[in-house]
């Protein structure tokens, strides 16, 4: 334990505390909410903030991925409800097969991002005032999509609405909560045999053991409550494997590397070859994608889509989830995760607020101020980085 | 033995002539230190053989053999080297991260991050580097560390001519003697090194052979152990030129 608070005053040291704040975000909103109503906590309102986390936690997921920029997507409310339009017209209205529906949404991101990217790199105009157009244009495309109806119904029996009314078997659920720290701790091992191999400092074995445990408490302990209501939510694990997905790509490939390198000094990153034109294109690409897919889910939680589908407090939450989750406004610095904590945070606001019956002005406050305290310690993270030059 | 040779080089920039017949010699194990009044031309100097610019005029030869270098890419593939004065370093990445940069090294779909770090840790041995882990942030390191690790980076390409752009500048007098020590470190290695630099002590201690421009052209080559400081001051700003005080 001692050499885990080491591992930690080292990194605050260097500036650099990670996930550390959210963590303790997460402990005392969890905690206070307990304690003025102890259902938060029960196995059916865990299982609904799992379905509520998934739509925003995957769109948060794109804008990590800007924000390692240092730019913004401010359209990304408007692209998910545009393409979760696209999805109910092309499934309900024209009756086509519901993974054709998804298909073409995912496609229709693709190209809204390659579009508003193009833009941002030929014109050389900032992203935030091009994604505040699409912001605008992309909910017309939305209602001009939708028609005079104005709202499209799924069965709640469908394949479409299925993807959020399906729940892991038990033991499946378990299964999956024993793997992913049996293979946290498996990547740490080998990273640390192969180090021992080449003569490189490796940890401590408490250092490696430290986390995969972390992990696996909090994921078998989550597993078994959910189990005690209905299961291990599908859009839970989706959302948890483009979580890590997206992680691989920013950690452990040359894209990834690419996309901090761009972030966090664009002229050295240019110097260096990176082809950060096409970086920054890719990454907008991905973001629209990424928001694509989150409108999805929405669609299938609810069942439906209509005008406001994507719009109101969307975006906004989207953006505050990377935010608190420990992603830089500033560019360069996050990682995948800070969307998978970050979206937890805000949903658990939403939901506690709402087992309070609190009014929704109350949580908009709350919420504000979660997000202002993130962005504090994001510029003084940011300042004690550089503090030593 | 003459590694680089640049004779009677000429640039101009729309009708300021920036460099007017300069010519400077660079052997394999040899510092040569380029100084100079602001103006003078070093920088100019610099970008035409780094490739950043093409010269107007003149020729360059390595090994006896004329080359041209009409951008950074040909300076790269012909083994010259530069370290810009702004290092361009990321700040939120490693020492490893940044040595390999645009670089990397894959084993399949993913970074082989033990084979860079690896490579690191042997570089930064070799040159006797005080950088304490590689794993660091470089926005987290000293100045000093911040130039050895551009200078790292720039080894990589396993140049043999090393361009450092004022190394020393910004440095404190601890950090000077790091990078210093790592310039003469690159001697040893058999590289040939053209170190710009405003500090005359510093020059003095690590150059073999110090060349002096104004205006655009050379004021004169000495060798280092036989000049003095004052000697160069005076070069530098012309005061010893009989031409130049008594032209007008």
């Amino acid at each position: 334990m001692s050499t885990v608070i080491q591992d930690v005053k080292r990194h605050a040291k260097s500036g650099d505390l990670g996930a550390l704040p959210v963590l303790i975000g997460l402990v005392l909103i969890w905690t206070v909410f307990t304690l003025l109503n102890h259902r938060f906590i029960s196995p059916d309102n865990l299982s609904n903030l799992a379905l509520q986390m998934a739509p925003v936690g995957t769109m948060s997921l794109g804008i990590v991925l800007v924000l390692l920029l240092g730019e913004i997507d401010l359209s990304a409310g408007s692209v998910s409800g545009l393409c979760g339009a696209i999805l109910a017209v092309v499934h309900v209205r024209h009756g086509l097969h519901p993974l054709i529906g998804i298909a073409a949404a995912l496609a229709a991101a693709g190209v809204i991002g390659g579009l508003q990217g193009t833009i941002i790199e030929r014109l050389r105009i900032p992203s935030f005032v091009v994604t505040l157009s699409g912001l605008i244009g992309w909910q017309g495309l939305q209602l001009w999509t939708l028609g005079k109806q104005g709202t499209i119904n799924l069965s709640f029996t469908g394949s479409i609405a299925k993807l959020s009314g399906t729940y892991l078997h038990p033991l499946l659920g378990f299964a999956l909560a024993v793997v992913i720290p049996l293979g946290v701790a498996f990547v740490a091992i080998t990273d640390q045999r192969r180090r021992t191999g080449r003569g490189l400092p490796v940890p401590t074995q408490s250092a490696i053991f430290a986390k995969p445990l972390i992990i696996g408490v909090v994921t078998v302990g989550l597993a078994l409550l959910l189990n005690a209501s209905q299961g291990v939510p599908l859009t839970l694990v989706i959302f948890t494997l483009l979580v890590i997905a997206v992680d691989w790509v920013l950690i452990r490939t040359r894209f990834g590397r690419h996309v901090y390198a761009t972030g966090g000094g664009i002229e050295a990153a240019r110097r260096a070859g990176v082809n950060v034109s096409r970086i920054r294109t890719y990454v907008f690409i991905a973001s629209s994608m990424l928001a694509a897919a989150g409108g999805i889910l929405a669609v299938s939680r609810l069942a439906a889509v209509n005008q406001s589908t994507g719009g109101s407090d969307t975006l906004l939450n989207a953006i505050a989830a990377a935010v608190i989750g420990g992603t830089s406004l500033f560019g360069g610095r996050g990682r995948a995760y800070s969307a998978l904590l970050g979206s937890l945070v805000i949903v658990s606001i939403a939901n506690g607020m709402f087992l309070l019956s609190l009014d929704s002005s109350v949580r908009f406050m709350i919420t504000g101020a979660v997000l202002l305290s993130a962005v504090v310690v994001d510029s003084f993270t940011r300042r004690g980085q550089t503090v030593r030059r | 033995m003459t590694l680089l040779s640049l004779t009677e080089v000429s640039k101009s920039y729309g009708g300021v002539q920036a460099l007017n017949g300069v010519s400077l010699d660079i052997g394999s194990a040899e510092v040569v230190a380029l100084v100079g009044d602001n103006g003078a031309g070093k920088s100019t100097l610099i970008k035409v053989i780094s490739g950043v610019h093409e010269r107007d005029g003149g020729s360059i030869t390595l090994d006896g053999q004329p080359v041209t270098i009409r951008s950074p890419k040909d300076a790269q593939r012909l083994g010259i080297a530069t370290v810009f004065q702004d290092l361009a370093l990321c700040d939120n990445l490693s020492v490893v991260a940044n040595l390999y940069l645009g670089s990397e090294l894959c084993s399949g779909p993913s970074l082989d991050e033990l084979e860079m770090e690896y490579r690191t840790v042997e570089l930064v041995r070799s040159l006797g580097m005080k950088v304490p882990d590689v794993r660091a942030l470089v926005g987290a390191l000293s100045g000093g560390q911040r130039q050895s690790v551009a200078i790292a980076r720039a080894l990589l390409g396993k140049p043999r001519v090393v361009i450092l752009d004022e190394p020393t500048a910004a440095l404190g007098v601890e950090q000077t003697e790091l990078v210093l020590d790592l310039v003469m470190r690159l001697r040893e290695q058999g590289l040939g090194v053209l170190l710009i630099s405003h500090n005359m002590s510093d020059v003095l201690r690590v150059a073999d052979c110090i060349c002096v421009l104004r205006l655009g052209q050379n004021a004169g080559t000495f060798v280092a152990a036989d000049t003095s400081r004052e000697t160069l001051v005076a070069t530098i700003t012309g005061a010893n030129l009989p031409t130049a005080r008594g032209a007008k």
